[in-house]
């Protein structure tokens, strides 16, 4: 993939401990698996930031050549793709999430 | 755009033979499916790996003919 956009991408993974690239803003999702990934992460109290891919065709292709993923929402965590919308909200249901949060040392609400 | 459910499900079956699936439309439009899928080969993958293992399948169509398709992937 374009190196330039590469380094874009990893530009927003560096600043940013936790990613989301979705369709629409964490105020105003465009689609229902981005705002299921963005609520999960409003419900635990994380600092995301959210990166709308249909205002930027390029990364909006990219990040799925990015992570070799063919959808859109994807959640990074420390430069870590962790899932798409299925794995998120299994992962949340089980703790996993959680888990993977606390390793991450990211902080979030806990009840 | 859209996919046959029965064209889901052959697309899998190629690439996993030994597959128990199962996909239902949950729209009715051939556009939103859910489908769990039990195969030998997601043994000791990550989930990530699984999932990838099944948009391989599909092809390009993941994301393109196929807007949605809701994933639970198990080890056999």
């Amino acid at each position: 993939m374009d190196e330039n956009l590469k380094i874009k991408i990893n530009k927003y993974l560096e600043d940013n401990e936790v990613c989301l690239f979705m369709k629409g803003t964490p105020e105003v999702p465009q689609c229902g698996f981005s705002m299921a990934i963005s609520n999960v992460l409003k419900h635990l109290n994380v600092n995301f930031k959210g990166i709308n891919v249909l205002e930027d065709n390029e990364i909006r292709e990219g990040i799925k050549q990015f992570s070799d993923w063919p959808t859109i929402p994807q959640l990074y965590i420390k430069k870590e793709f962790v899932g798409g919308c299925d794995i998120i909200k299994e992962m949340f249901e089980k703790g996993d999430l959680q888990k993977k949060l606390k390793e991450k040392n990211i902080s979030f609400k806990t009840n | 755009m859209g996919l046959k459910l029965e064209e889901i499900r052959s697309l899998i079956k190629k690439a996993l033979p030994d597959a128990e699936i199962k996909i239902e439309d949950l729209a009715g439009d051939e556009n939103h499916y859910s489908a769990t899928i039990k195969s030998k080969a997601f043994s000791g993958k990550s989930i990530i790996e699984q999932h990838k293992i099944v948009y391989k399948a599909l092809g390009n169509k993941m994301g393109n003919e196929l807007h949605a398709l809701a994933l639970n992937t198990k080890e056999l």
